[in-house]
């Protein structure tokens, strides 16, 4: 079955056409992957997907309903969170205060009632503070928990930005290079937490990625993208010898 | 160094750090509750004047230090919160209900400026808070049969159950009052979703998106809460001063309310207090020593402003986390003595966004 489906989606900025026609679906519980060169368009997919650019034609389809035109801070509500290629973290708030903002589409207490700060608000506090618990928990992020993002290195921000979008208890997970900017050893824990987000939280994911091992490692299907047009779509083991895709690359004759 | 032992969730959702915390802050309320039987009357009046600026400086915060928006109108919310109850008293409506009215109409005013600003920013949005504060400004001038016009007129002293709230001494039990409220609902929203999503929408717009923050509606609620305290402010500021009159309300007085943010440190509660101790002692501390000066400075025009205008880049450029940056310095330092590091207390180059204003 089908989570997510883009039908024929594109965009122009001026003349540029970023993406055109891609066409593609996603099943429920599995690992799909955006691969391309740089300027591919596979950025400006997710933020077509979260609702940052409004695409010229096509339509987007999630969960059995037609998001084309939905606000974008009505993705999150949807069950579609994601992260940022450069990290979009609040970078003078502490770590738990940055989980805490991921669970901002479940609060559900009114304005007078926080301005009093009445039981009500205290009882929701506790409950999104235990959820917010198990994620840290999950990704190991105890003793951190209290420190300034501004205080942290690179890779520990990259993994406070994925347990933020795992906070908001999405349906959808996209992650814009997961793995830029994180040693070896990082990005091997990356590929271990990838896996446990799809086997143990059963969160769809489609991730945008260019390290090829990781694709490899824990992607159900691929999909490759030169120039804004779709060129392969499989296997990983299928995109990586598609001659296309291999042209695209390393360039050859035409 | 003292650390704290953490073994409930509640105990993340205090007021206080720690009990030794709550003890102090309740050792200086009941300090500034004796002043009045201790300290004269004039030192009593300059104190309810700070407090009066601190309640602005609140309000100011939770706009410019809390959800990163600038603005350079403010003067304007203080006047209209400070005509409002000044006006309706003098027809005759009881002072508990015109205090609410004055906030009330100043937060109106507040949404009502924010949502056309909502698309912009940093300077843009800083120049249309000025243009809206100048315009406030003329039509206190000109609408002579409700404000008096350039006269103004006096304030009537306030009654709070056939009790009337008199002299300095009632103005600052008054303005103490008001400033505890005022505090107690905005700690009570920073550590809410609300104050959180402020805190969002100021460090990353596009990341609080997507995360699920209306930033159209969470920037009008800063505008409205903030303009609506800052209200507040100007109720009791029309008491404090006793006689109003529209030049009060200009472009300086704008400047001062967002010295006292970035002076005492943005995106913090204790900054727009420490920011309007400071607004208040300097002119007090020039006064002192203006005969002293060489070369005749102390006469020359403009000395307040032109000295506010020199530390105003002075901190943004040595100290951008103000006087609250330094004082959690000074108490670690003290903490840590004698096992404090010098790396420890090195400026760190990153700055909010409501810093660099974008």
């Amino acid at each position: 079955m089908s989570l997510f489906a883009a039908s024929d989606i594109g965009i122009r900025f001026g003349g540029i056409r970023a993406v055109e026609g891609v066409s593609f679906d996603v099943r429920q519980g599995e690992v799909f992957s955006i691969i391309g060169p740089n300027g591919a368009g596979k950025t400006t997919i997710f933020n077509l997907i979260s609702r940052i650019y409004q695409p010229s034609q096509g339509s987007l389809h999630f969960d059995g309903q037609d998001i084309t035109r939905v606000p974008a801070h009505r993705v999150a509500g949807l069950g579609i969170a994601r992260t940022f290629q450069n990290i979009e973290l609040f970078a003078n708030a502490s770590v738990l205060q940055n989980l805490l903002i991921g669970r901002h589409r479940h609060a559900r207490v009114g304005m007078l009632a926080q301005l009093g700060f009445l039981p009500s608000v205290r009882r929701a506090e506790i409950e999104h503070r235990a959820r917010v618990e198990d994620v840290i928990a999950f990704l190991g992020l105890q003793r951190h928990r209290d420190q300034l993002i501004a205080n942290l290195p690179y890779g520990v921000r990259k993994v406070i930005e994925l347990g933020r979008a795992l906070c908001t208890e999405p349906k959808l997970l996209l992650l814009d290079e997961p793995s830029s900017g994180l040693n070896v050893e990082e990005t091997e824990e990356m590929a271990f937490w990838i896996e446990d987000i799809k086997k143990d939280l059963g969160i769809t994911i489609i991730m945008v990625e260019h390290d090829m091992k990781l694709v490899h490692a824990v992607s159900d299907r691929v999909m490759a993208l030169n120039q804004g047009r779709v060129l392969a779509l499989g296997t990983s083991a299928e995109v990586q010898g598609d001659p296309e895709v291999i042209r695209a690359y390393i360039g050859g004759e035409p | 160094m003292r650390a704290i032992f953490k073994t409930r969730y509640e105990q993340d959702l205090t007021l206080w750090r720690s009990p030794a915390g709550a003890l102090c802050y309740a050792l200086l309320l009941a300090a500034l509750l004796l002043v009045p039987a201790v300290l004269g009357e004039f030192y009593v009046g300059e104190l309810a004047g700070l407090f009066v600026f601190a309640i602005a400086g609140v309000g100011l915060m939770l706009l410019t230090g809390y959800t990163g928006l600038i603005s350079l109108g403010h003067a304007a919310f203080l006047g209209i919160g400070a005509y409002t109850n000044a006006i309706l008293l003098a027809r005759g409506v009881p002072f508990v209900l015109t205090l609410p009215a004055a906030g009330l109409l100043a937060g109106l005013a507040g949404v009502a400026i924010g949502v056309p600003t909502l698309r912009m920013s940093g300077l843009y949005l800083a120049i249309a808070t000025l243009a809206f504060g100048s315009i406030v400004g003329t039509v206190l001038q000109k609408w002579d049969s409700v404000t008096g016009g350039f006269d103004g007129f006096a304030v009537k002293t306030p009654s709070i159950l056939g009790v009337e709230i008199a002299g300095a001494t009632g103005t600052y039990y008054l303005s103490l009052v008001v400033l505890v409220f005022v505090l107690w609902l905005v700690m009570n929203l920073l550590r809410a979703p609300m104050g959180r999503a402020f805190v969002a929408i100021r460090d990353s717009e596009i990341s609080a998106q997507s995360m699920g923050i209306h930033l159209a509606l969470y920037k009008a609620i800063a505008f409205g809460l903030s303009a609506g305290i800052t209200g507040l402010a100007g109720a009791l500021f029309a008491h404090y001063v006793r006689y109003l009159a529209p030049d009060s309300f200009d472009i300086l007085l704008s400047i001062q309310l967002v010295t006292i943010v970035f002076i005492g440190g943005l995106g913090s509660l204790h900054g727009a207090i420490f920011g309007a101790m400071f607004m208040r002692l300097l002119p007090q501390a020039i006064a002192l020593v203006r005969d002293d000066l060489p070369f005749g400075l102390g006469r020359m025009p403009g000395l307040e402003p032109s000295l506010f205008g020199l530390i105003l880049v002075l901190v943004i450029l040595f100290e951008p986390t103000g006087i609250n940056g330094r004082w959690l310095k000074l108490k670690r330092y003290v903490g840590e003595f004698p096992l404090h590091r010098r790396v420890g207390f090195r400026r760190q180059k990153s700055y909010a966004r409501s810093e660099r204003l974008r």
